[in-house]
């Protein structure tokens, strides 16, 4: 197992140098120049050239990636063209925005998906399976801003029981209830989709489950209907579910963006998007290598779940 | 000797390319929910394509003193936008728009894929791993992120959206024709034909891709879906179609800052992204019941 966990460690490696360079490569070759966009219209040749060089944009490409790349092997992501600022802890705040939502629509997502898939696995074809299928393919079918919108509406606009915007209130105390209040319209609506699927593949799997002898076996012993449905039936279908569940982190890091964006959520996806449209390179890749780490590491820990979740499964 | 029409048909319906009838009549009979969302969809197909000869207002004529009127208006069955644009023709317009990038999209993303797959799984060695490790890359990543710093690359626009998410997208067929491919080139079919010395390209298309079709078609319905949906994303983000060209996620953009006033505004686009790809997905579910019994029986 620590011969695999090290292979899979050296691995992630190439992936994020991979992906480095990918976003590197589609940075540069945009058209449009940071000196140009800082400076405006009115700037000279001769101040547009020495911001150039002040940013190290005169260097060739290789030189840039390299400079940056070593950078960031001693933990220094460099600094933001417009802010001046180092970009880690100003990325890294951010990103502490973006893993509270996405964090928080995780956790919603799973334990509601696996409780009504379950729930809709012990009683196939009724009224609640019916109605979670139809749920799914809602959840599957709707763009998440525009959700966010119609629960910002319904919920802050006109009824006015929540927050409509923000991460804390602009005046008073920033303390866990008034984050809490701004946190649950953004987190159901990034969870909405991911609860459906993580639903209907947990009843899939339960429905596989339930089907085999031992699960016949277990109730012919006389033992109750929640032990067997739980102990004996959930648990050996928890490794599909935990690969679905490490799957969603993309989805939710990703679809984060739109819904920070709906609800002005101060996180890192914003402020990529500011960031790539005003070509601030260093802030990008920073953040990108930051997300991308958090997503491979995601992955490896789903990865290592599975040897924990069924003995059977061995890494040599 | 020539082959008959029927014993055509015959070999086709045995390799997955020609639909049963009985089973889909069969199969419509049962799922009249993908009956409707099949009519649903060709009426947005046919709107769309019919809309530069529909009578309906010009979708970018502004008239200002009409700005945000609600729906049931006359002579605007939907209202206006905060423009006093038609929002029934920026609607109809706008399906248009969708309904193009998303098969646009997932076409890129199913050439790109299916052929990277096919060469991934049917060629060992370094190519299987150039194709691998290049599909982990662009999986390690969210998406949508990555189709936004393509988009910001390419400058924002139509074209330019599609393009990006067509490229984010193909990792799923990758993996979808890999897997396929790799146990494919296992059988006593391929290894015949190998036998025979037919060279890899006839091999590839003869004997592989036909086996392809059914589970990439499934995939591809259900992905116009998705990509409906991320074009939307990347056009609500101002990154999509620019304006004044009629677009649903840049209408809900542009409309959200008059959500209180006039929520139809915003309501309307979302609705129609929102019906269209529930039809998409209805269709998709209902075709895959048809071309993989398998999957239907679970």
């Amino acid at each position: 197992m620590t011969r695999y966990l090290v292979r899979r460690l050296l691995h992630l490696v190439p992936v994020l140098l991979g992906v480095s360079i990918v976003v590197f490569v589609v940075l540069q070759l945009a058209p449009g120049d940071p000196a140009a966009i800082m400076l405006g219209a009115e700037a000279t040749e001769a101040e547009l050239g020495r911001l150039r060089a002040e940013l190290g944009l005169t260097e060739p490409l290789p030189v840039q990636y390299v400079r940056w790349l070593a950078l960031v092997a001693q933990g220094d992501l460099g600094r933001s063209f417009w802010t001046k600022r180092p970009v880690l802890p100003e990325g890294l705040e951010r990103f502490q925005a973006t893993l509270i939502l996405t964090g928080t629509g995780l956790v919603l997502s799973t334990i509601f998906g696996m409780a009504l898939g379950v729930a809709s696995a012990t009683r196939p074809n009724s009224l609640l399976d019916r109605v979670s299928a139809v749920a799914s393919l809602f959840g599957a079918s709707m763009p998440v801003f525009w959700l966010g919108l119609v629960l910002m509406v319904v919920f802050a606009l006109s009824l006015r029981w929540l927050p409509a915007s923000g991460m804390y209130a602009p005046y008073g105390a920033r303390g866990p209830a008034d984050l809490l209040a701004h946190l649950v319209l953004p987190s159901v609506t990034i969870a909405a989709a991911s609860t459906t699927l993580v639903a209907r593949l947990t009843r899939s799997t339960m429905l596989d489950v339930l089907g085999q002898d031992y699960i016949r076996t277990a109730r012919a012993k006389g033992l109750g209907e929640r032990r067997v449905v739980v102990r004996h039936g959930l648990t050996n279908a928890l490794v599909p579910i935990v690969t679905v569940v490490g799957v969603q982190v993309g989805y939710l890091l990703g679809g984060a963006v739109l819904t920070e964006t709906v609800f002005a959520w101060p996180g890192v996806g914003t402020l990529m998007l500011h960031a790539i449209l005003q070509r601030d390179y260093p802030l990008v890749q920073g953040c990108v290598l930051v997300v991308a780490l958090t997503f491979v590491l995601v992955n490896l820990v789903v990865d290592l779940l599975y040897a924990w979740l069924d003995p059977r499964i061995r890494y040599d | 000797m020539s082959v008959t029409p029927a014993a055509a048909s015959t070999s086709a319906r045995r390799l997955g390319l020609a639909p049963r009838p009985h089973a889909v009549a069969r199969l419509a009979r049962r799922n009249r929910l993908a009956v409707l969302a099949a009519l649903v969809l060709t009426g947005a197909v046919v709107a769309a394509g019919l809309a530069p000869w529909l009578p309906l207002l010009p979708p970018n004529a502004v008239d200002t003193p009409n700005r945000l009127q609600a729906p049931l208006t006359p002579g605007h069955p939907l209202g206006t936008d905060e423009f006093g644009r038609d929002l029934l023709s920026r609607l109809v317009w706008g399906a248009r728009v969708s309904l193009l990038a998303g098969v646009s999209a997932a076409a890129l993303s199913l050439l790109i894929g299916v052929a990277l797959g096919v060469l991934g799984g049917y060629y060992r060695g370094g190519v299987e791993t150039a194709v691998m490790r290049t599909t982990d890359v662009l999986m390690a990543f969210p998406y949508i992120l990555l189709a936004i710093a393509i988009v910001a690359g390419l400058g924002p626009g139509l074209r330019n959206a599609m393009v990006a998410v067509g490229i984010v997208g193909f990792p799923l067929y990758t993996r979808l024709a890999r897997g396929l491919v790799l146990s494919l080139r296992e059988r006593e079919f391929v290894e015949a034909a190998r036998a025979l010395g037919s060279p890899d390209r006839r091999i590839l298309a003869r004997h592989v891709l036909p086996h392809l079709v059914s589970p990439v078609v499934v995939a591809f319905s259900l992905d116009v879906g998705v990509k409906i949906l991320a074009t939307a994303g990347l056009s609500f983000l101002g990154l999509g179609t620019q304006p004044p060209t009629a677009d649903w996620g840049a209408m809900i953009a542009t409309g959200r800052q008059f959500v209180v006033l006039s929520p139809h505004v915003v309501l309307l686009p979302g609705l129609a992204i929102f019906v269209t790809t529930l039809a998409l997905n209805v269709v998709g579910d209902a075709l895959r019941d048809v071309l993989d019994p398998r999957a239907a029986a679970r």
